[in-house]
């Protein structure tokens, strides 16, 4: 088996910064991680591939520095990274980043799957996963909870939905994107860390993946940004209430009642 | 050459809707944005559409005129059973080359998340997910789509200004639905799937539906909620009992869900469920932004807490200091009493 697991790099903490140009994020002097979600996605490629036997590919598109997360996937045991990383990738939206790492998996040759998070904590927007998979024209399954099989090119997962969930069987390849109960990411080990530090990250650029440079970066994103701010606090009088736990409890079920609640 | 293929945004017209559908049946989110698009359409003089694709999708067909569509779009075969996104994503892309609608709206929920992303990559056009606010600039007749980022930290405001149709996923619970009217009429188009739709088909093996959990959550009018203040899985206990007491469903904070104390499907929050209960209870929940965006439109928000000052102390409409411990089972004992 031939896995990409796609991984994000975000930023720690959730103050975002805008530019007021461009009202994209502003990603430098931040300290960043690997998206939460992508670690799940990480480590069941590396159980699959110690199943199934084969290859784990850490892909990710952003600045120089998000190489960083690739050398962190590599200690969590992928086989190696590649960073895509070039000032025409700027300012993708989800439909530009989803062809550019498509892009990238057909570069790579003979995928079998592909495995995202299932949404990444900064934008939130759970597009890129089914955006790669209609990039590239394969099956696709979202919201993976758990992979129950893969056998004779065919993969079977539980999908999680609001009211449940459903088993189904898809063909390779294809693109998953999982949630975080599909398993308990390992701790990188020691002999990972030295194999992150000694690995050689290539960075490509459009020209290296055969991309057509007018659908990446700003240029490419049919999405704008016209305006960013915080979001509206809820306007409220609180009231207050103090006192004997049996106090507090006598004052808030008269008040529920009063307002009809219970 | 996409990003300077011009399009003619004048042969783009009326409001789309993609209905959702669980078993053939018709699911809230898609009356809430019937409602959204009855607003949008107002606004750009134009006719709604709702699109529903699905095995049995024809049945429900006719009851959605009365919540403000104008056409139903029906694509009932028997190879959509279960949720089979390759298919349904294939028609509609062929629908949306039939038809140009202006705008095409669909639930954020995991099934329209895993859907619409598939479309609108086909479709050549901008997708903004999870919007919590649709409006049309009245200079230009855009789609102005709002949606909190960075945790809820931010909220966005994007547009599509050269492509067409503009899409957004929307929030469950978030829009209202119209009160019915039934002298509304409109009209039934039927479609078909071609063979060159289903060439990517699922095989479902089981679906397994569930009253426990989310929906239960989503549907509450009345949600206890708890954060790390309730220290770990006994907490919860309390709180599961304090919510059967008052017939309301547990809802729970990140931190909490993170912790292992309680399931993912209780989490209240971004990456979470939004709520709109008429009772909410935090208890030993802070109230960082991230789980305030996912239940701050519940009518009431009671919060308990040691602490006075956290922001959810702050924001709610009734706030108690003290033990949580020793004040709910008081809580349980005088509504006992009544």
């Amino acid at each position: 088996m031939k896995i990409v697991v796609c991984i994000k790099q975000v930023p720690a903490s959730n103050d975002a910064k805008i530019d007021p140009e461009t009202k994209r994020i502003i990603r430098e002097g931040q300290k960043a991680i690997m998206n939460p979600f992508d670690t799940y996605a990480l480590e069941e490629g590396v159980r699959m591939k110690e199943k199934y036997g084969g290859e784990v590919i850490a892909l990710t598109m952003g600045p120089p520095k998000a190489e960083a997360v690739l050398r962190e996937a590599i200690s969590a045991g992928a086989d190696r990274g590649i960073l895509l990383s070039d000032r025409v990738f700027g300012g993708s939206d989800t439909w530009a980043t989803s062809y550019a790492l498509a892009r990238a998996i057909e570069k790579i040759g003979d995928v079998d799957l592909v495995i995202c998070g299932k949404q990444a904590i900064d934008g939130d927007t759970a597009q890129v996963g089914p955006g790669i998979a209609s990039h590239l024209d394969w099956m696709q399954a979202t919201y993976v909870m758990a992979v129950d099989s893969i056998e004779d090119n065919n993969i079977t997962v539980k999908r999680m939905h609001e009211d449940g969930y459903d088993v189904c069987e898809l063909r390779l390849p294809a693109v998953l994107t999982v949630v975080k109960d599909i398993n308990t990411p390992r701790v990188p080990t020691l002999k990972g860390r030295l194999a992150a530090q000694k690995s050689e990250i290539p960075v490509l650029k459009p020209e290296d993946i055969g991309a057509d440079p007018d659908k990446l970066g700003l240029n490419g994103s049919p999405t704008r940004v016209v305006k960013t701010q915080p979001p509206e606090p809820r306007q409220t009088d609180t009231l207050r209430i103090e006192g004997s736990p049996r106090e507090c409890a006598q004052a808030l079920v008269r008040e529920l009642k009063f307002r009809g609640l219970v | 050459m996409i990003a300077k293929t011009y399009i003619e945004k004048a042969e783009y017209r009326n409001i789309w809707v993609i209905g959702e559908l669980l078993s053939g049946e018709i699911q809230p989110v898609t009356y809430e944005l019937i409602g959204a698009a009855r607003g949008l359409a107002d606004a750009r003089q134009c006719e709604v559409w709702t699109v529903l694709i699905g095995a049995g999708a024809g049945a429900g067909a006719g009851s959605l005129f009365a919540y403000g569509t104008d056409t139903v779009v029906v694509v009932d075969d028997s190879r959509l059973d279960g949720f089979q996104d390759e298919i349904e994503a294939k028609v509609l892309v062929r629908l949306i080359k039939k038809y140009k609608p202006e705008v095409v709206l669909c639930g954020a929920t995991t099934r329209g998340r895993a859907l619409i992303p598939r479309v609108a990559v086909m479709a050549n056009c901008g997708l903004t997910a999870d919007c919590t606010r649709l409006s049309i600039d009245p200079e230009n007749g855009d789609l102005l789509q709002t949606r909190p980022a960075f945790g809820g930290n931010i909220l966005a405001t994007i547009r599509c200004p050269d492509h067409r149709p503009q899409m957004a996923t929307v929030r469950p619970r978030v829009m209202k639905a119209l009160e019915p009217d039934i002298s509304r009429v409109g009209r039934i188009i039927r479609e078909g799937i071609l063979d060159t739709d289903a060439d990517k088909m699922k095989r479902i093996i089981e679906i397994f539906h569930s009253r426990e959990g989310a929906l239960n959550l989503s549907d509450a009018q009345v949600i206890i909620a708890g954060g790390r203040g309730m220290k770990g899985p006994e907490g919860f206990r309390l709180l599961k009992d304090f919510a059967f007491r008052v017939g309301g469903a547990v809802g729970a904070s990140r931190a909490a869900v993170d912790s292992g104390w309680i399931p993912y499907a209780h989490q209240v929050g971004q990456t979470g469920q939004t709520v709109q209960a008429k009772l909410y209870i935090a208890c030993g929940i802070s109230g960082q932004i991230q789980h305030l965006v996912g239940m701050q439109s519940c009518e009431t928000i009671v919060a308990i807490d040691k602490d006075p000052d956290t922001p959810m102390m702050q924001m709610a409409d009734i706030a108690i200091v003290g033990d949580i411990f020793e004040i709910i089972p008081e809580i349980m004992n005088e509504l006992a009493k009544s």
